[in-house]
C-alpha cells in the first residue's frame, strides 16, 4: 500500500539505485572483459528494477528520473562518483553492495514497513551477488599484480571519505544505524585485509559529505550526469517513448 | 601419431561427405577438412566480433534512453550482445581457436565484423530502427544457421536467434511508439529508417554472382540460402511491417510484383558497400579505436586476475 510507504525512504533508496545503475550503465561497450560486459550490466539492470519499483512507489518513476532538479534528488554521494578505471569502479561497488545487503537484509527482517520489505526481500538476493562479484574482484585487484594492488589501494582511499554517509539516519526508515555502520566496517574490513589492502585511515565524512546527498547536496559531476540523463526526455515535454 | 596416409585421408573425407549430405552435424571431435575449419572459424569470428562492435552503437544511446522502460530494455539488449559474443567466441574455441587469437585480429583489422555497426546512431530513434531492420535482418540471415552443418554453431544459434526476435520485437514497438507519437517523433522515426534501410540490405552481402564463399559454404550446408533469397525474404517482410508502423521505405522502385509473388525493389549502391567495408565508413575508425582502447585499458584488469589465480592455484578462466 502506498499509503505506508515514507516518501524520503523510497527517494533515498531509489535514488542510490538509479545513480548508480546509470553509472554502471557507462561502462557498456568499455569493460576490460566481455564477462564483465554482463556482469556491470546485469547489476546496472537489477539497480534499474529496483529504482522502478521504489520509485513507483511514490510518484510516476520518468517524472522524478527526468524532471526532478539536482537539488531534489536523495542519492548518497558516494554513488555519482564517476567510474574511474575499473578499481575505482570496484571500490564503490564493494563500499555501497555491502551497505544496501545489510540495510535490505534489516528492513527485509522486520517486514513491517509495507511495500520496502516486499522490494527489500526481493533485492537482498540480488544485491548478494553484487557484494560478492565486488568482492571477487576486490581480491583479485588487491591480491593481482603491483599495479592492480597499487590502483584498488588508490580506489578505496579515494572513495572512502563518501561512506560515512551511508549511515546518517533516513527518515522512515527503522534501522539501528549504529549496529549497520559497525557490520558494515567489519564486513569491509575482512575483505580488505584479505584483499591485501590496508583499510584506509582518512575521515569518513567531510564539511560537505555528512549526509549531503541525502539532503540534496551533490558533487560537481552529478551535475552533468542528470544534463545527459534527462535532455532527451525534457526536450519532448510531454511526450510517450 | 603416424602419418594419415592419402587412402585414410579420402576415408575420412568420405565419411565427412556423407555426414554432410544426409544433414547429420559435424562435432568438434569430428573429422573435418582444413578448409571446412578455416571457414567456419572466419564466419564464426566475424559474427562474433559483430556482436561485440555491435554493441556501441546501442550502448552511445543507454545514458540518454528516455524512459526508465525504455532504458532497461536498451540495456538488456546490449548485455545480449556481450552474451552472444561469448556464445560464439565459445563455437570458434571448439575448433581449436582461442578468444584472445581472435580478438587480437579484430583490432589488428585482420578480420572483419559486420559493416552495419560503421553507421552512427544519431538520434533515439536509430536504437529502434537497429531493433526493426538490422536485428530484423540479422535473423533473416541467421535462423537458417540454426540448422548448419557445425553442431556447436547451430546450437548457439538457437540461443541467440531466441534473444534476437526478442530484439526486433522491442525495436519495432519502439518506433511505433515513435511513429504514433508527436510530430517530431514521428519525423525523429521516419529519418532513422531513412538512413538504416538501405545498409541493411546491404546487410545479406553482395549479390551472388560476387559473393566470393557463397558456393562452397552451401555446399557445406555451413550456409542454407544465397545472399539474394535472403534479401528478398528480408524486404517481402519488411513492406507491409512498414506500412502498420505508418512509415515509408525510402526506395521509389518498391512495388509488389504479381508475378514473382514477391517486392520489386531499387538497385543497391554497392559502391557505398565496398567503400565502408574497406573502412571508409563513418564510424570504421572509432567502432574499432573504441574497441582496442577497452581491450588496453583492460589490460591490467585481466593481468590481476591471471597473478591471482596463479598465486592461488585457481584455473584461469
Amino acid at each position: 500500500m502506498t499509503a505506508t510507504v515514507n516518501t524520503a525512504a523510497a527517494l533515498a533508496l531509489g535514488d542510490d539505485a538509479l545513480v548508480l545503475s546509470h553509472r554502471l550503465g557507462e561502462w557498456a561497450g568499455h569493460a576490460p572483459v566481455l564477462e564483465e560486459e554482463v556482469a556491470l550490466a546485469n547489476i546496472a539492470l537489477d539497480l534499474l528494477g529496483q529504482a522502478r519499483v521504489l520509485l513507483s512507489l511514490v510518484g510516476d518513476e520518468d517524472e522524478l528520473a527526468y524532471l526532478r532538479e539536482e537539488r531534489a534528488f536523495r542519492n548518497v554521494q558516494l554513488v555519482e562518483q564517476p567510474n574511474g578505471d575499473f578499481a575505482h569502479t570496484i571500490a564503490r561497488q564493494l563500499y555501497f553492495s555491502t551497505y544496501q545487503r545489510l540495510l535490505y537484509g534489516r528492513l527485509a527482517a522486520a517486514g513491517e514497513v509495507g511495500d520496502l520489505a516486499g522490494l527489500a526481500a526481493k533485492a537482498v538476493k540480488e544485491v548478494a551477488y553484487h557484494q560478492d562479484h565486488a568482492e571477487q574482484w576486490t581480491l583479485r585487484l588487491g591480491d593481482g599484480t603491483p599495479e592492480s594492488h597499487e590502483r584498488m589501494l588508490r580506489a578505496c582511499t579515494a572513495l572512502w571519505r563518501f561512506t560515512g554517509e551511508l549511515f546518517q539516519p533516513v527518515d522512515g526508515l527503522d534501522v539501528d544505524w549504529r549496529e549497520l555502520e559497525s557490520d558494515w566496517l567489519a564486513s569491509v574490513t575482512a575483505v580488505l585485509e584479505r584483499a591485501t589492502l590496508p583499510v584506509p585511515d582518512g575521515p569518513r565524512t567531510g564539511a560537505w559529505s555528512a549526509g549531503a546527498g541525502r539532503q540534496g547536496l551533490h558533487t560537481e559531476s552529478f551535475g552533468r550526469m542528470l544534463a545527459e540523463m534527462q535532455h532527451l526526455h525534457r526536450s519532448h515535454p510531454g511526450a510517450s517513448w | 601419431m603416424t602419418a594419415v596416409t592419402a587412402d585414410t585421408q579420402e576415408a575420412y573425407q568420405a565419411v565427412f561427405d556423407a555426414a554432410v549430405a544426409s544433414d547429420e552435424r559435424i562435432e568438434p571431435r569430428d573429422w573435418m577438412p582444413e578448409a571446412y575449419r578455416a571457414t567456419l572459424v572466419r564466419q564464426i569470428a566475424q559474427h562474433a566480433h559483430s556482436e561485440i562492435i555491435g554493441m556501441q552503437p546501442e550502448a552511445n544511446w543507454i545514458t540518454r534512453a528516455p524512459s526508465l522502460r525504455r532504458k532497461a530494455i536498451l540495456m538488456a539488449k546490449v548485455q545480449d550482445e556481450a552474451g552472444h559474443g561469448l556464445y560464439l567466441y565459445s563455437a570458434a574455441e571448439t575448433l581449436g581457436t582461442s578468444r584472445d587469437e581472435l580478438l587480437d585480429k579484430l583490432h589488428a583489422g585482420r578480420q572483419k565484423y559486420s559493416s552495419i555497426f560503421n553507421y552512427p546512431t544519431l538520434t533515439w530513434a536509430d536504437v529502434g530502427a537497429i531493433g526493426w531492420l538490422v536485428d530484423g535482418a540479422a535473423i533473416t540471415n541467421q535462423v537458417p544457421l540454426c540448422r548448419c552443418s557445425y553442431g556447436p554453431y547451430a546450437r548457439a544459434m538457437v540461443r541467440i536467434c531466441k534473444e534476437e526476435s526478442f530484439h526486433q520485437r522491442q525495436g519495432y514497438e519502439s518506433l511505433l511508439a515513435l511513429s504514433r507519437g508527436t510530430p517530431e517523433q514521428h519525423a525523429m522515426a521516419q529519418d532513422a529508417v531513412n538512413r538504416w534501410w538501405w545498409p541493411s540490405l546491404m546487410m545479406f552481402g553482395p549479390p551472388d554472382d560476387e559473393s566470393s564463399h557463397s558456393a562452397q559454404s552451401m555446399a557445406w550446408k555451413i550456409k542454407r540460402h544465397s545472399n539474394d533469397d535472403l534479401r528478398q525474404r528480408f524486404v517481402d517482410i519488411c513492406v507491409p511491417q512498414a506500412e502498420a508502423l505508418g512509415l515509408t521505405l525510402p526506395d521509389p522502385d518498391l512495388r509488389w510484383n504479381e508475378e514473382r509473388g514477391h517486392y520489386d525493389f531499387g538497385p543497391i549502391d554497392w559502391t557505398e558497400f565496398w567503400d565502408v567495408l574497406k573502412g571508409n565508413g563513418p564510424c570504421n575508425e572509432q567502432r574499432i579505436t573504441q574497441r582496442r582502447r577497452a581491450h588496453e585499458d583492460g589490460a591490467w584488469v585481466r593481468d590481476a586476475a591471471a597473478a591471482y589465480a596463479a598465486k592461488h592455484g585457481e584455473a584461469t578462466a
